[in-house]
């Protein structure tokens, strides 16, 4: 009797060593036949629309192209922790990747570093001429492009088109008008701010001060290619977002704190009547079961009178890897991804914004998302943040300087000094 | 004398790690700190002193400085204070003294980053839990005033239980004989406190403190998470500017700088409590 259960465990274990063998052998096998054929390594963040929409755009390039597989994995969310994940590995010269995706602002640097390989054979300047100027302005560097854009972003005003109606008031094409509104609904209406936006101490406070700069006639790189940030259209440009939360108070400290999502909560729970954000917030708005739904109108950011409006540029460029082992493969899919019809595609089923020009006149686009396609002015002048393999570090300076200008902490003057001495410290590793 | 010979060689092997995993990347940060380097970009020129002399002009960097010894001092006196209240009391016995214990270790086995994070939702001005309870509208992060002490706070619950658990084994070593004849001697409670337990703790107590002052001096995680540094760096730490200039913009020269008065700092501070405690 005690001898059974043990012979049985001897059944069992010589079964599974006869099975690893069995799936060893296969493993082998399927190892020599894909011999020819490579597998290419796709890094990106995460994408709206799931993996599946991705999946399925994929799978179709598999198709076309049977020699190659693609394997796409997600970083984590967080684009600064993307940036140190390429920092890292490309720093080290990693080939576990090929394609990879990229904020605008990092193409300039990891060019300048000698990370990506120039695309100027797969995308001539004819092809350059369908896309958007921004984009395409961010990926050149030295006269040659590093990177294909594959969607864009832009800053825009939303608006509580039911609470400007009920009040007649008109859509503010000025700052001043925006804030004459605001105040004056906020005096009728209970419980609700003015104006949000992005003020924490991030890369988005950058892109919304970069706004009031711009719009003012102002900026950080002058004509002729030279930091200076110390100038009075600036100054005007930051004491005008201080005085937005400290002296006509349309605009509740809380934004002193709030990223995109922040805003976009307190937006969507129809407690506010003004917001810059991003196009993403648009779809949530118009979701089934919104408190906004039908209410929102969207429209180019306001400017100083007598100046432009202007929007930040943003957006994701694919480029490929100097150190990966198939290059031919990778461009291929860098191509594909950014082909007229693949954009066509996650622009009317995931919402993604196209940076080709052409695709706008699309009548299925135009049918398909007309929210998209109404934005076409505002992608055509948005403006890059200062364009310079240096930007991260400069980033780094103007976040701090911002924030403290927004909360009182130093004037804007006192700001934008330092602001001057820490980035000419910066600029001075260029000299040898 | 052969004996000793003997020892030194068995010492060898050890002395041999640390010389690698110590003392080789302490002088490669120092030497790293005497260029303005830019790795990446291959930039890389000797420069002398030229960092450490930015170091005095960098606003950025004293403030960091003076937000780390505000942080370290104040949340290491209420974590001893708190500590000590939390120790004496958990020393009675009551029923449930158990289950009570492992509450309070709680805060301290959570993952810093978990609680950050948690904390954060905590100090929401919008529907954070404390602004709901004190009825106030406070924006607690946002506020240059409040977002570090409100740092500290978080600090102080999440160790407060390390520093207990410490003094709680101390406390257990003072012999049960030495307080029964104070009390027959008819000394009060605060007397013995003063006369018995502290002097007898004063070891224990510098131990807490050696270490708590060390991890406070270096802390990076709790206040990464729930500000980031803001607003305006006001809760900026030298631990997080360094990272910040290594890691995101990769001035690899004056992040080393920053790194290295780091290092400095801490030394002190350990040379000034081992003094005290082989006094």
């Amino acid at each position: 009797m005690p001898h059974k259960p043990r012979k049985r465990l001897l059944k069992l274990a010589s079964l599974l060593f006869l099975l690893a063998v069995a799936l060893t052998s296969c493993q082998t096998e399927k190892r020599e036949a894909t011999e020819e054929t490579v597998t290419i390594v796709f890094k990106h963040g995460k994408l709206a629309g799931g993996p599946e929409a991705l999946r399925a755009i994929l799978a179709r390039f598999e198709a076309e192209n049977p020699d190659i597989k693609v394997k796409d994995e997600v970083l984590p969310a967080s684009t600064d922790e993307q940036h140190q994940f390429y920092v890292i590995n490309l720093e080290a010269g990693s080939p576990e990747f090929d394609v990879l995706s990229m904020d605008v602002i990092w193409v300039e640097e990891f060019a300048r570093a000698g990370w990506l390989r120039p695309l100027d054979g797969i995308f001539p300047p004819e092809e350059r001429e369908d896309f958007f100027a921004g984009p395409i302005s961010a990926v050149t560097y030295q006269g040659s492009v590093y990177a294909i854009p594959w969607y864009i972003d832009a800053g825009l005003l939303y608006y509580r088109k039911d609470l400007l109606e009920k009040y007649s008031m008109p859509v503010p094409r000025t700052w001043q008008e925006l804030v004459s509104t605001a105040k004056l609904i906020m005096e009728k209406e209970k419980d609700i701010y003015g104006f949000i936006w992005q003020g924490k101490q991030y890369e988005g406070l950058v892109c919304n001060v970069m706004e009031y700069m711009w719009s003012r006639g102002g900026g950080l790189i002058d004509e002729d290619g030279r930091f200076n940030a110390l100038k009075k259209e600036n100054i005007e440009a930051l004491q005008f977002i201080y005085d937005l939360i400290h002296t006509y108070r349309v605009s509740p400290p809380l934004v002193t704190t709030a990223m995109e999502e922040t805003t976009r909560h307190i937006f969507g729970s129809g407690r506010a009547i003004f917001m810059r954000n991003w196009p993403y917030a648009w779809k949530i708005f118009e979701r089934e079961g919104s408190a906004v739904k039908g209410k929102v109108g969207v429209t180019v950011l306001p400017a100083f009178e007598g100046y432009n409006s202007a929007a930040t540029l943003g957006g994701w460029q694919l480029g490929v890897n100097r150190y990966s082992p198939h290059p031919e493969a990778a461009e291929r899919l860098v191509r594909y991804l950014t082909s007229y019809e693949v954009q066509k595609e996650m622009s009317i089923k995931m919402g993604y914004r196209p940076p080709r020009r052409s695709l706008y006149e699309d009548e299925e686009l135009r049918r398909a998302q007309p929210f998209i396609v109404e934005l076409y002015p505002i992608f055509e002048r948005a403006r890059p943040r200062p364009e310079t393999p240096y930007y991260m570090m400069i980033t780094q300076v103007l976040q701090p300087e911002f924030s403290a200008a927004i909360t009182g902490l130093k004037s804007p003057e006192e700001a934008l000094r330092s602001i001057q001495r820490q980035v000419e410290y910066i600029l001075k590793l260029e000299e040898r | 004398m052969k004996d000793r010979q003997e020892g030194y060689r068995f010492l060898l092997p050890a002395a041999v790690v640390l010389l690698f995993v110590t003392v080789y990347p302490l002088f490669y940060v120092f030497w790293l700190s005497l260029h303005r380097r830019h790795l990446i970009f291959d930039i890389s020129r000797f420069s002398g002193l030229e960092n450490y002399a930015f170091l005095l002009q960098d606003e950025r960097f004293l403030r960091a400085l003076w937000n780390t010894v505000y942080f370290t001092v104040l949340s290491v006196g209420l974590e001893l204070v708190l500590g000590m209240v939390v120790a004496l009391s958990l020393q009675r016995a009551f029923s449930g003294r158990g289950i009570v214990r492992a509450l309070v270790l709680l805060p301290w086995a959570l993952p810093t980053v978990v609680s950050a994070r948690m904390w954060e939702w905590m100090y929401n001005t919008d529907f954070g839990i404390i602004n709901y309870l004190l009825g106030v509208d406070v924006n607690w992060l946002g506020s240059p005033f409040w977002a570090l002490n409100a740092a500290v706070l978080m600090d102080v619950w999440k160790t407060t239980p390390f520093v207990a658990l410490i003094l709680m084994a101390g406390l257990q070593v003072i012999p049960r004989e030495l307080y029964r004849s104070a009390m027959v001697d008819g000394a009060g409670s605060l007397y013995i406190f003063w006369r018995i337990t502290l002097p007898l703790l004063k070891p224990v107590i510098l131990v807490v403190l050696l270490f708590r002052t060390i991890d406070a001096f270096r802390v990076f995680d709790a206040i990464y998470v729930l500000t980031g540094g803001g607003p305006a760096n006001t809760t900026e730490t030298l631990s997080i500017y360094a990272y910040k200039v290594l890691f995101q913009t990769l001035q690899f020269g004056y992040g080393s700088t920053i790194a290295m008065v780091v290092f400095l700092c801490v030394g002190f501070i350990s040379v000034f409590y081992v003094r005290l405690l082989s006094r």
